[in-house]
């Protein structure tokens, strides 16, 4: 963990009015999509962020991007404050930051060309590469494995994993520092989830880049990580290397979502025992008071119900130094 | 329009697959439509028609104003079986006058087309306009354009058509438009538009809030994208196709509604002749000779119908996945 910081969000909340309809009516409440968390993300390395659906993942991957301005707190590129950013900087600082988005049906409009995909960042970013456009746009193609030839195709006529690739092609024709992905594998098939996972890790490789990876799926960030954020309901509970998360998770929820991962041996899932989370996420309109997750928690007493655990250094043998928990009464502590 | 369309297996083969874009594909859809091919003939021949008017009433040597008196009988009404054919006039003559019917259906056919094109071309104009707008802004914008939309929607339009027309044709004409027919035309024209652009922007608006969901549009503001790359590069292109099926459907309306306007009286006045006010005054004349009935009342069928199956035709070919309910 040596290397230098590269994209930092500090205190970061997202609240969007809830109930805004038509033109006189006032927000009912606030959804808390995301509430005041911190992330670092290294250059060259990964950051993957887990949870359930609706635990404001996606809405934090936007903020990052900055897609959407956070409500408050502050997003740092290399030191300098993105926070607020508009007009010609917001314009320049696109460069810097790309997104892979989920859906690779509907992340590419139907009516442009492969080729036109590709090139509409830098189209749009007024920039002629050397050499011309179409031989970037061929050359990235195939850095994704997408055959040159097929520039003129249409999107229709690719499988998802296809698509995918075009998706990342297009993140990539920018050469952004940060590439900010939001489940770029969720929607595939098994087999082509694996391809598009290495090859996003030998494009980090190749190309040095960072990544904000995002999932819900433990075993998908497991491969690509270098360190994972767990989110439940807009905020972080714990922060880990996967090798320590992955072994000896410190919050409760991080072992009930370890729980749910497939193995290869069916009958060691027996043995390690399957923990079935009762109800859903509470509303993020009005999150409950004390710990998030307590209404869903094995182990939740009176405190964890009136008071909302700090996230801290996990106090654990088996983890190292810098991983983090928000829990009073952690797993394996001692 | 439907981005689930069936993927082609592996493009890894080095065949010559020809690349097909999403409107040729459109293109060879329609083309495979019987019926819709048809009637894009007929349409293409009513409007070649109405175009060469002049030309094709000198080749078969007929004029809509001339009268023939010969034609008629001593009461007035064509002298002769269904309305008097005969070699000289094709479609018979018309009562009282003695006016060709085949000249008057092919200048009454300018008029209808006329006024079906410029109404459906200012509807599409405002509506596509407005609907985007509303669509893209959302928010306040959205709920103005909408409340605007419903109230025009809520309007009594033909009552208020019929009421207004003496008061606005007579403004029109203080305006410097010329006096009578044009005036009237103008009026109607209008008149459709301020009323018919809701039904394409409420469908504009639609789709315009379903497409701005989709991630390309946030990667193309991932990318920088302004509003006018956004609105030109990225929506319009995917809302044509449902435009083009809204302006075919409704274009044959408004041949219909002019044809119903005049004749209820409100369109032209005669010498001049649309379809509808050869109805209008037919119907004084259904007895003693129907055939003057049923020249202008089977030409207005035959259009209506053969600009609604090629706007079927259009949309199956569009949007191959849409369902013919929900559209028209």
């Amino acid at each position: 963990m040596s290397s230098e910081v590269l994209l930092e969000g500090k205190n970061l909340v997202k609240h969007f009015p809830h109930g805004t309809k038509g033109l006189m009516s006032k927000p009912d409440g606030l959804v808390q999509a995301v509430d005041g968390l911190n992330i670092v993300l290294r250059k060259g390395q990964t950051l993957g962020i887990v949870g359930e659906s609706g635990c404001g993942k996606s809405t934090l991957a936007r903020v990052l991007a900055r897609l959407i301005e956070p409500t408050s707190g502050s997003i740092f590129l290399e030191g300098q404050d993105i926070t607020h950013v508009g007009g010609k900087d917001l314009q320049l600082l696109r460069r810097d930051i790309q997104m892979i988005f989920q859906d690779p049906f509907s992340s590419l409009n139907p009516r442009h060309s492969v080729g036109e995909i590709i090139a509409s960042p830098l189209r749009i970013q007024k920039i002629v590469p050397k050499g011309g456009e179409k031989p970037r746009v061929q050359e990235l193609m195939d850095l994704v494995g997408l055959n040159p030839e097929h520039y003129n195709r249409y999107p229709h006529e690719f499988s998802g994993g296809q698509r995918q690739r075009i998706g990342i092609a297009r993140a990539l024709a920018l050469n952004p520092k940060v590439i900010v992905a939001d489940e770029p594998v969720s929607a595939l098939d098994v087999s082509i989830q694996a391809q598009i996972l290495n090859l996003l890790e030998q494009l980090q490789h190749d190309l040095g880049l960072s990544y904000v990876f995002i999932a819900h799926d433990l075993s998908v960030v497991r491969h690509i990580a270098d360190e994972v954020a767990v989110m439940y309901l807009g905020k972080i509970v714990e922060l880990a290397q996967p090798a320590g998360l992955y072994s000896s998770p410190a919050h409760p929820y991080s072992k009930a979502l370890l729980s749910a991962v497939p193995l290869a041996e069916p009958r060691s899932t027996h043995m390690r025992g399957r923990i079935v989370l009762e109800g859903d996420v509470p509303s993020p309109i009005n999150p409950p008071i004390g710990c998030r997750f307590a209404a869903r928690c094995w182990k939740a007493q009176d405190i964890c119900r009136a008071q909302e655990p700090p996230l801290g250094p996990a106090k654990s043998l088996l983890k190292p130094e810098d991983s983090l928990v928000a829990c009073h009464f952690p797993e394996n502590s001692n | 329009m439907n981005t689930s369309a069936v993927a082609v297996g592996e493009p890894e083969v080095h065949g010559l697959i020809e690349s097909k874009s999403p409107s040729r594909l459109a293109w060879e859809r329609f083309r495979r439509d019987r019926a819709a091919v048809i009637a894009t003939f007929v349409v293409l021949f009513f409007v070649c028609i109405a175009l060469l008017a002049p030309l094709v009433c000198k080749v078969l040597g007929i004029n809509p104003l001339t009268l023939d008196r010969k034609a008629l009988n001593d009461y007035g009404l064509p002298n002769g079986p269904f309305g008097a054919i005969s070699r000289k006039h094709l479609l018979g003559v018309e009562p009282g006058t003695g006016r060709d019917i085949l000249a008057r259906l092919i200048y009454g056919a300018r008029i209808s087309l006329l006024v079906g094109f410029v109404s459906t071309f200012l509807t599409t104009v405002i509506g596509v306009v407005l609907g985007i707008v509303a669509g893209y802004r959302r928010g306040k914008v959205d709920a103005v354009i909408s409340r605007f939309t419903d109230l025009t929607l809520a309007f009594p339009s033909l009552l208020l058509i019929i009421a207004l027309t003496r008061p606005f044709t007579q403004r029109l004409e203080s305006m410097g438009v010329p006096e009578g027919n044009p005036a009237r035309l103008t009026y109607i024209v209008l008149v459709l538009s301020l009323f018919g652009w809701v039904y394409v922007a409420r469908i504009v608006r639609g789709q315009t809030l379903s497409l701005r969901e989709r991630e390309f549009v946030e990667a193309a503001r991932a990318s920088g994208a302004g509003h006018w790359h956004m609105v030109f590069k990225e929506l319009l292109p995917n809302i044509w196709a449902p435009v083009i099926v809204i302006i075919s459907l409704s274009l044959p309306g408004y041949v219909a509604v002019e044809s119903t306007l005049s004749f209820l009286g409100v369109g032209l006045l005669p010498p001049d002749a649309s379809w509808g006010v050869m109805l209008g005054d037919s119907v004084k004349y259904y007895r003693a000779d129907p055939t003057y009935l049923f020249v202008p009342g089977i030409a207005l069928i035959l259009l209506v119908m053969a600009f609604n199956v090629m706007g079927d035709g259009m949309r199956d070919a569009l949007d191959p996945k849409s369902d013919r309910q929900q559209l028209g």
